[in-house]
């Protein structure tokens, strides 16, 4: 099946090196997942702060620490010396272990993810990843299911109104996201011949599928956006417009998990997004020297990654946001019927690659370009839709604008800089006299 | 396979599980007798939980530990399959309806369908029965191999070969009955509804010019003065007289505790104001107050 496969053990030289690994290295590694989830939030709060303000021409947290920092530091250590509130109605143990729920999940998906290369710690060489599963994609997804619990049992479990719709919509924008998101990663794991993580970096040793798999990355980008319920696509807690979605009731800690969670999952969707379309830890072609070290690897993952996050703050200073109709459309009858059409056409050309051998991709492009030119033809040869020549009778006297109004052309764009020009308040002033 | 048992990578958990044909290893032992009694104890707890919330999260805990057993049978796509598709979507629908309901809603007990109760218990049993003979036949006629050996190849390309070859048939039908339900429960949920053509911005407007509703604009707001701000003061037309369709007529409906504001008239605003010069008045004699 794989070509690194080990004809006597049956496993991959990654699977071998981290079942060599010795437990001392195992915790190391753990710790070190967990407190990269949990700077890389500290800093993501920051980060975000900063370039949305610098989108907003204005300065940002520049208070606390170097630059203002750790302004997301303090403000951690501010949630977790305030006053944890129990609601009335609520449901007291459930309440409380929701935000559990949502936070471990997000933090274990870390755990199948390619950070690097092969690399030697304290002598021992073993790879920068926990745990290599021959399923290990999947591990993310189901990730991702349970962590969606936390989110509904504490909308619920708050026992109050606000909560329980913010829950259902959030949950409902995930679960809707999941499907789109599953869809576009099957184009991968066609293309690697494996689900295991480690495999899929190294089948993109000769093509990076984000440009091989065009539709697959866009609609995995869209998707990851709608299912971390970030901007443009944070209706459920739409932070101008709502009161606060499922967190609305929590407090403290509670709240503070929560959105570690958030911006975890975050991490984790963009670290996913490297492994799968951005060849993980590959340097590109002039650089590609550097894939022999690991800790350089490494150094390109977070770098593929940052840019992943940098492009939920870019969203988010940017796109106004959506109406949930229009969110829900887009997944269900857009991204969904456009990755399964997709998955049918790699379906279509493996399947013919298979049956001549591989060897005629001229044959095949020529094929493909039949195909088109017959959908075209198709296209032309249909009656355009006529839309009706609407002359409306107006049936009372109410007084109404003109109905074939045109909006007219814009002005063209003044070249003169605006200091040159003359003040507005003195052309006015002499009107006056 | 048991030619790796001595290499000293064995150590690891999994690939310990790997490694054993048909004996347990000391990791999946231990993974066992903590899972079992979990899972078993929260499969009582989901019958006995008394609010449905919690009987629904039990099931969940039990579906999650069924799935941590199946990961320690080799069978890692199976066991993620389950908590994506059991815990992470099954389970979740079972969960927004329990939610929608609401928490304190009871079950009612009048039996809909005659002989629904019988027939439930008759097949009840009968798929005990099925189970039992089934787990039965498996636990003693059917020697375990192990995944390992069964699929050497890995689990995925077994479930895939086996799907497409031996089981194609039961597939595509299990396929073609979940779409069959999918449509039904579409058409079911839909058939109630009239078929209404949504208009879009541009036809409600040309329908309302055509006469189609009561009136080409909206209904003109409540006025709101700055002598009053209730939304049962009436709009005033641009000649001073009241428009009757500002006022609602469920407010209208309501009693409404009338304050002492002047009568409404919006050129209240611009001439003679009593409110005002009273307010001014009041003002003054507080000054006054203030000083002696």
């Amino acid at each position: 099946m794989n070509p690194a496969v080990d004809p006597v053990s049956g496993m991959t030289r990654t699977q071998q090196l981290l079942a060599d690994d010795p437990i001392w290295l195992v915790i190391l590694k753990v710790v070190v997942l967990f407190a990269v989830g949990v700077v890389l939030t500290l800093f993501m709060i920051n980060w975000e702060r900063k370039v949305v303000a610098r989108m907003q021409q204005r300065p940002g947290p520049n208070r606390v620490g170097p630059n203002g920092w750790l302004q997301s530091l303090a403000d951690g250590l501010k949630l977790a010396f305030k006053e944890d509130i129990m609601p009335v109605l609520a449901d007291k143990k459930v309440y409380f272990i929701a935000p559990v729920i949502s936070t471990i999940p997000a933090f274990l998906a870390f755990s199948v993810i390619p950070f690097g290369g092969e690399v030697s710690i304290f002598g021992e060489r073993t790879v920068l990843q926990l745990v290599d599963l021959p399923v290990g994609v999947l591990v993310v997804l189901a990730c991702s299911s349970i962590g969606v619990y936390g989110i509904v049992l504490g909308g619920w479990a708050s026992g109050s109104p606000y909560s329980l719709l913010g829950a259902l919509r959030s949950a409902a924008q995930v679960i809707s996201y999941e499907i789109a998101l599953g869809l576009s990663v099957v184009a991968v794991v066609l293309y690697a011949r494996s689900l295991s993580t480690a495999d899929i970096v190294a089948a993109q040793g000769s093509g990076w599928y984000f440009y091989l798999l065009l539709p697959s990355f866009v609609i995995f980008v869209i998707s990851m956006v709608g299912e971390t319920n970030r901007a443009p696509f944070d209706l459920p807690e739409a932070e101008s417009e709502l009161v606060g979605g499922f967190h609305t009731e929590y407090t403290s800690l509670k709240f503070a998990l929560f959105f570690l969670a958030e911006y975890v999952n975050m991490v984790t969707v963009s670290a996913m997004a490297t492994t799968l379309f951005l060849g993980g830890g590959r340097w590109p072609w002039p650089l590609s020297s550097f894939n022999d070290n690991g800790w350089l690897m490494f150094i390109a993952f977070l770098i593929k990654t940052l840019i992943f996050l940098f492009v939920f703050i870019w969203l988010r200073g940017t796109l106004p946001r959506f109406r949930y109709d229009q969110f829900m459309r887009l997944g269900w009858k857009v991204l969904v019927p456009i990755s399964l059409g997709w998955i049918l056409v790699i379906f279509a050309i493996r399947a013919y690659r298979n049956s001549t051998g591989g060897a005629s991709t001229a044959a095949l492009l020529i094929t493909i370009g039949i195909v088109v030119l017959v959908i075209l033809a198709i296209a032309f040869l249909l009656p355009e839709r006529r839309t009706p020549d609407e002359t409306v009778e107006v049936a009372s006297d109410y007084p109404v604008p003109p109905l074939d109004l045109e909006v007219p052309a814009a002005p063209r764009k003044r070249r003169t800089p605006v200091e040159q020009r003359q003040p507005a308040g003195a052309l006015s002033g002499k009107e006056e006299e | 396979m048991s030619a790796l048992a001595s290499e000293p990578m064995m150590t690891s958990v999994l690939a310990q599980a790997a490694s054993t044909g048909g004996d347990a290893g000391v990791g999946e032992a231990i993974v066992f007798w903590i899972l079992g009694p979990v899972s078993l104890a929260s499969a009582i707890g989901m019958v006995l939980a008394r609010n449905a919330v919690h009987s629904a999260l039990f099931l969940a805990q039990t579906m999650i530990a069924l799935a941590v057993f199946y990961l320690m049978q080799q069978a890692p796509f199976l066991g993620f399959v389950q908590i994506i598709v059991y815990t992470g979507a099954v389970m979740m629908l079972f969960l927004f309806v329990l939610m929608l309901v609401g928490r304190d809603s009871s079950d009612s007990v009048v039996e809909v369908l005659r002989g629904q109760r019988v027939a439930a218990v008759l097949l009840g049993l009968a798929f005990a029965l099925l189970l039992v003979a089934g787990v039965g036949r498996t636990m003693f006629e059917v020697p375990s191999v192990g995944l390992g050996i069964a699929a050497s190849n890995g689990n995925l390309p077994g479930i895939g070969r086996l799907v497409f070859t031996d089981y194609l048939l039961p597939f595509e039908l299990t396929s073609a009955l979940l779409i069959t339900a999918a449509l039904g429960a579409i058409v079911l949920g839909f058939a109630q509804k009239k078929p209404k053509a949504k208009l879009g911005q541009r036809a409600t407007v040309v329908a309302r010019l055509r006469g189609e509703h009561a009136r080409v604009s909206p209904l003109p707001g409540p006025g709101v003065y700055a002598t009053a701000n209730s939304v049962a003061v009436p709009a005033l037309l641009p000649d001073g007289s009241i428009a009757r369709e500002s006022l609602s007529e469920i407010i209208e409906g309501h009693e409404v505790e009338e304050l002492p504001r002047p009568p409404a008239d919006a050129h209240a605003l611009t001439d003679g104001r009593p409110g005002v010069s009273e307010g001014t008045a009041v003002r003054t004699t507080v000054g006054e107050e203030d000083r002696t």
